[in-house]
């Protein structure tokens, strides 16, 4: 029976496919989160082996802060295109415009917590019940008491004291109207099963998650990319470096890390010798020691 | 890392229960460190909160115990999943708290164990608390079991005082229903043991706990005989060119081995089929095995849906609507005799009614109680039930995939209890 067992990666992939599959089962009107990031291509990559040789049975969806990473946007519509799935982008700008949320003002001003608003608002006007998202429990030690399938009561919030119990591979998606999940296919990937299984697939990745030469704002032990929506003052050191972005998000609190790192298989490299998290670069969870529990709680990603 | 070698790694997911004082968080803290798994920010701000908190020295607990909640209590609520990995493979923990009023998390993190680590304080040897994990592990078949014995340092990394708890556990394991058990001697404080062999304990030849976990015989604890796949989601693309016709039943296989070409049976309805295609994801294969997730084709158009499940003819699980299980209660109202709940079981789903409370396990004695049967929150029974609809299964003994049930709460939705199918 020997050759009989299947390698990490692919176990993990079987996994994931299981829970997307559940998804398209259990909800009536699923989406998938798409950011741009690492995260949400690869589980875009697997929506389209679950579901081969059909179309992914569900739409993607773009929360735009407005502050992107051009090349994001420019990989976001390509891969969108190849995949032959639906996409929709909402953004943080109408919900300010509409005078949902308040723009933060100040040289911390970030529009990463609004982005909360702007989801709920979507996933409440397109009447999603279940959102797919790329949050691995490795991430962050509020995310490693997450579920796969994570209840949101009517008011996107998640409470973590009660959360259903799961076992086996049985995922309880039963819900009331206006109540939501948010589903977590890679939960149990780490940031270098994500980078080896990308070496191990071929999945092409936007150019920005390898190194480049960019101009860096250095603030609070974080290097930033400098950007228009950045407020850089005369205590900031401002200079130009080869570096590449662990994470990306919205570009005003998404750290990058000084890297040459071309290809993936350099990057494996790198992370293997790392010894600091991929969070440890973002500056949103820099805020309290529960930062992430706490925007959890109100429905954040 | 070579390419070769992360393109060639086993994942073994492993569970671990404990309090707050028997160097649970220790030891994982030490295989997560010696492991270079742990970050210098996460080390940093766990150093900075442990000062705060005037704690001496590093108190590992904290990197993962995440909630709010249980940092303000110090201590583990939910289970938390901590990740490393070697050069040989990647490891899952299920970290759980131990007491009493945690069972039910316990056999939450159990539920997907290949291998449970017991911990034993060398000072007190077996307790009950040991043995109640060790329940809880035989309960959900896991099928390893690793002792260990830890805070050597504090008994003089005495031999005898090992050898005795060796015997002590072994009389009390022969009890149960444990395949594989390791003993290893340890002190996760000083590191012996754990991942470098112990200079303290030279009379001991065996291997560190980290060898065990690298080198534990897994592939052959998975079900190869049984073929059943539980159908999951029906592929059906219609517009793609060159699929048009194509309608492919997805699912897991959740044991046994099927390959093209074979005869199959569809539970509930009885037909018979051969397999036309395997595809595993884009690509054909020929055959697909646990635990790979899969579609497949038939020769013959047959009406099937979710919740229905494939198997070979000349071997079928037991169809019933007379249910017999063991069961473990989440919930903080009572379960009664009589109530109706939602059966989960694989992919299938159907209404049941509670028939019979059996026996109630005292989890402080193992014994059984049949006279005080009144079941509330983390407690283990044995229950009997009835179901709308037949349900295709096997036991859980053979099969933990299609042995397993949970019950769901039909006015709330909560996931109330989880159960362990037992044979007819």
């Amino acid at each position: 029976m020997e050759k009989y067992y299947i390698t990490h990666l692919r176990e993990l992939e079987s996994e994931a496919i299981y829970v997307l599959r559940e998804v398209a089962s259990q909800f009536e009107n699923p989406v998938l989160l798409f950011s741009g990031g690492k995260d949400s291509i690869v589980l875009g990559w697997l929506s389209n082996k679950a579901f081969f040789p059909s179309k992914i049975p569900y739409p993607l969806m773009h929360v735009d802060t407005g502050h992107n990473f051009e090349e994001t946007i420019t990989y976001r519509d390509d891969f969108v295109k190849q995949l032959g799935a639906k996409l929709i982008v909402t953004s943080v700008q109408d919900s300010i415009d509409k005078g949902r949320v308040t723009e933060e003002t100040g040289k911390y001003a970030s529009r990463n917590a609004l982005q909360s608003t702007t989801l709920l608002d979507a996933i409440g006007e397109n009447k999603f019940d279940g959102a797919i998202g790329g949050a691995r429990r490795d991430e962050e030690k509020a995310r490693a008491k997450e579920r796969f399938f994570s209840h949101r009561d009517e008011f996107g919030q998640w409470d973590p004291k009660n959360q259903r119990p799961e076992l086996w591979n049985i995922f309880n998606g039963r819900k009331h109207m206006g109540e939501h999940f948010r589903v977590f296919p890679l939960s149990n990937w780490t940031e270098m099963d994500v980078w080896q299984y990308i070496a191990l697939e071929n999945i092409p990745l936007p150019s920005i998650y390898f190194g480049h030469p960019r101009e860096v704002v250095h603030r609070d032990g974080v290097m930033l990319a400098n950007s228009p929506y950045l407020q850089v003052d005369c205590e900031d050191k401002v200079e130009e470096l080869v570096v590449r972005c662990r994470t990306i998000g919205d570009m005003t609190c998404t750290g990058v890390v000084k890297s040459e790192a071309t290809t993936v298989e350099d990057i494996i490299q790198e992370v293997a010798s790392t010894r600091i998290t991929e969070r440890g670069g973002r500056f949103d969870d820099k805020r309290s020691e529960t930062a992430m529990e706490d925007r959890k709680i109100n429905g954040y990603f | 890392m070579t390419k070769k070698a992360y393109l060639d790694m086993e994942l073994l997911r492993f569970t671990t229960a404990g309090s707050v004082d028997d160097g649970k968080s220790t030891l994982i803290g030490r295989l997560l460190y010696d492991s270079k798994s742990i970050f210098e920010d996460q080390l940093d701000a766990v150093k900075k909160t442990s000062e705060r908190k005037g704690y001496e020295g590093v108190d590992l607990a904290l990197l993962t115990d995440g909630l709010r909640s249980e940092r303000e209590q110090g201590i583990t609520i939910d289970v938390a999943y901590r990740y490393f990995a070697t050069p040989k493979r990647k490891f899952i923990i299920a970290d759980t708290p131990g007491h009493v009023q945690y069972t039910r998390n316990m056999v939450t993190g159990a539920s997907t164990a290949n291998l449970a680590l017991i911990l034993i304080d060398a000072r007190n040897g077996v307790v009950e608390q040991s043995k109640r994990h060790s329940f809880i592990a035989s309960l959900l078949k896991i099928p390893h079991l690793v002792v260990c014995i830890n805070k050597m340092d504090l008994v003089d990394w005495k031999e005898d005082v090992f050898e005795d708890i060796v015997d002590d556990f072994k009389g009390f394991a022969a009890k149960m229903d444990i395949k594989d058990v390791q003993y290893v001697p340890m002190s996760a404080l000083k590191g012996d043991n754990v991942v470098e062999k112990s200079e303290n304990m030279k009379w001991y030849n065996g291997p560190t706990l980290l060898h065990l976990l690298e080198h534990i015989h897994i592939a052959s604890d998975r079900n190869h005989l049984d073929a059943r796949m539980p159908v999951q989601y029906v592929v059906r693309p219609q517009k793609v060119k060159g699929y048009e016709d194509y309608r492919g039943f997805a699912g897991r296989i959740a044991s046994g081995i099927f390959r093209k070409h074979e005869e199959v049976t569809i539970l509930p309805s009885g037909f018979q089929s051969r397999i036309k295609t395997i595809y595993e994801h884009e690509k054909e294969v020929e055959e697909a095995f646990t635990p790979m997730s899969v579609a497949i084709e038939l020769d013959d158009d047959i009406d099937i849906s979710r919740g229905d499940m494939i198997v070979k003819p000349n071997n079928q699980p037991e169809v019933s609507q007379d249910i017999d299980a063991m069961m473990c209660w989440f919930y903080d109202k009572p379960l009664v005799v009589g109530n109706k709940y939602i059966l989960r079981h694989t992919t299938n789903e159907v209404r049941s009614m509670v028939k019979e409370i059996v026996y109630k396990i005292d989890i402080e004695t193992l014994h059984r109680n049949e006279i005080e049967k009144e079941i509330k929150m983390n407690d283990i029974f044995r229950l009997k039930l009835r179901t709308t609809k037949p349900l295709f299964f096997d036991s859980y003994k053979k099969n933990r995939s299609t042995g397993s049930v949970v019950l769901v709460d039909e006015a709330t939705n909560n996931t109330v209890a989880a159960g362990m199918l037992r044979d007819k």
